[in-house]
């Protein structure tokens, strides 16, 4: 069994972000950028099953500029076997991210795709879902535990009113939560060993896929800053203002 | 120009985030369509009917829409959307598992977590997580958005009702099923819902110190949330959990115990009207939004809280 595991070059998790003084983005000069972390347990998750016998082989693929070579390799060094870089501009929207998935799947003839659930730069959970429409697989989004059973996998989802499981005919697509495992640390043998592993480059026009644009960036501005109140010095003190002054109780 | 909801409801009820996506619904212009999906689900059908600006309700009622699957509700709604210009679904774990599908399906972006309407074509959506607002002008012809409810107003409910038009489509597509399900089941209110939440973090500990929350809780009428930390740290279950990737909510009142206030927690709680918190860490994040901070061990502060109140 094939498993294909996306990856996205996102900013670092811990970076705070700034807006761009003309409000047409996000600045991201010099910031530190990272593979996304919903991406990394999804590779994680590709390796585990591999490491058990339920999968053959482990597949990466990053859509985007040169520089996701970086995150295709880090991914490698996790235990992916062999790396796919689609070449684009850095940042295309979801759907088109999906059609280019789709022809990789349809190419590649993979059992199991797995995405992070979402990006932590544009937040849209998007692509998994639509990768799942276009190939017309079942999708189990939000995973926080996968298990393959034959020709099946099931998979148990945090949605909003605790958890469910569902069991979906592969081929399918999965989308990880963050509770799905903890990733592992690349070692440094394994950091070498993966800049030997095979990492072809091709590009959208190659895959048949035309880039089109759905939505258009108006303006990108910071939040609302809220102000820090005041500190008091007792519960009685907390109750009272709350009653009094902010009257919510 | 036309936008059918798909309704958040679990057969049994009609969820109030209903009644916020009315009113998102309503600031784009046009008719309001209901789309009540489910199996067994008159019931829902019929409160929907009563949502002041609602036009009509639809009602697919089929075995197959029983645990809204994807795979079977994508199909039914690109059946639907030929009489639509926006189809909208809250920004739930079923709305967000719902309509990337549906969007891929009729070859349209999706717009994630609408937080304001600007006009038919342009909404305002939190990126990196809340640190930045966009602002999205859609290019498609049919725009399929999720909507935060916390981010409106809930529409009213009337005595009158609206027609409920029944819907015969019934798409199985035969690729997934529902094999289990764990529903937290409380007395209290749910948390997208709630006036008053009173959430505990890292700091509590341990599962069984929650019950000093829902102490708390139960003098206020609030619902109990809990912060990643504590999610991941096993404290709770997953549905409690206030953040980024979790619930995002705007209650009166949120009381945030032992929570230092790490970035993605506060994109889940900064629009609160109130905000309280409670940590011994004078230095803690969470003191820089709150509103009222109480330096202190919550280990005392809690009791006596639940005491006096």
């Amino acid at each position: 069994m094939k498993i294909l595991v996306t990856v996205k070059r996102t900013i670092d998790a811990n970076t705070k972000i700034r807006v761009m003084s003309d409000n047409s983005n996000v600045d991201l000069n010099n910031v530190k950028m990272a593979l996304n972390p919903f991406c990394e347990i999804a590779v994680e998750e590709a390796v585990r099953m591999k490491e058990k016998g339920d999968a053959s082989e482990v597949l990466v693929v990053s859509i985007g500029d040169k520089a996701c070579q970086e995150q295709i390799r880090t991914a490698l060094a996790l235990g992916a076997d062999r790396g796919i870089h689609v070449e684009t501009e850095a940042s295309i929207e979801p759907l088109n991210v999906a059609k280019i998935l789709a022809k990789v799947v349809a190419e590649e003839q993979v059992s199991l795709v797995i995405l992070g659930k979402q990006s932590i730069d544009a937040d849209n959970n998007q692509t998994g879902q639509m990768l799942a429409a276009l190939t017309n697989m079942p999708q189990g989004t939000f995973a926080s535990e996968i298990q393959i059973h034959g020709d099946k996998v099931q998979v148990s989802r945090e949605v909003d009113s605790g958890l469910q499981t569902v069991e979906l005919a592969m081929p399918a697509v999965i989308t990880t939560d963050l509770r799905l495992n903890e990733p592992r640390y690349a070692s440094l043998p394994n950091i070498m060993k993966a800049k030997r592993k095979p990492l072809v480059m091709t590009t959208p026009a190659e895959l048949g896929v035309d880039i089109k644009q759905h939505t258009q960036l108006l303006k990108v501005e910071a939040p609302a800053e809220r102000q820090a109140g005041v500190k008091v010095a007792s519960v009685a003190e907390l109750i009272e203002k709350l009653k009094h002054e902010a009257k919510v109780i | 120009m036309a936008t059918l909801i798909i309704a958040e409801h679990d057969n049994q009820s009609l969820k109030a985030v209903n009644l916020n996506l009315v009113n998102a619904a309503s600031r784009i212009g046009g008719e309001v369509h209901l789309l009540v999906a489910g199996y067994g689900c008159q019931v829902v059908a019929d409160s929907a009917s009563k949502i002041t600006g609602v036009g009509k309700v639809l009602l697919a009622d089929s075995a197959v829409y029983e645990h809204q699957l994807a795979e079977n509700m994508s199909q039914l709604i690109v059946d639907l959307a030929k009489d639509y210009s926006h189809l909208v679904a809250p920004a739930t774990t079923m709305g967000k598992n719902i309509m990337p599908r549906v969007a891929a399906l009729l070859d349209v972006a999706q717009i994630s977590d609408v937080i304001r309407v600007d006009s038919d074509d342009t909404f305002a959506r939190p990126i990196y997580a809340g640190n930045a607002i966009a602002t999205v002008k859609s290019l498609d012809r049919i725009k399929v958005m999720t909507v935060r409810g916390s981010s409106f107003d809930g529409a009213a409910e009337q005595d009158l009702s609206v027609v409920i038009e029944v819907v015969d489509s019934v798409y199985d597509a035969g690729i997934s099923n529902l094999i289990a399900e764990q529903v937290v089941q409380s007395e209290r209110p749910e948390l997208t819902a709630a006036n008053v939440i009173v959430s505990g973090g890292r700091g509590m500990g341990n599962g069984e110190n929650f019950s000093m929350l829902d102490e708390v809780a139960d003098k206020l009428g609030a619902a109990v949330g809990a912060s990643r930390a504590a999610v991941d740290a096993g404290f709770v279950p997953n549905d409690m959990q206030v953040g980024q990737t979790g619930k995002i909510v705007a209650p009166d009142l949120y009381i945030a115990v032992g929570i230092s206030g790490a970035i993605q927690h506060l994109a889940g709680m900064k629009d609160s009207k109130v905000i309280v918190a409670i940590n011994k860490d004078e230095e803690a994040p969470i003191f820089q939004v709150a509103d009222y901070g109480l330096v202190t061990d919550l280990f005392v502060a809690l009791p006596d809280l639940a005491d006096k109140l």
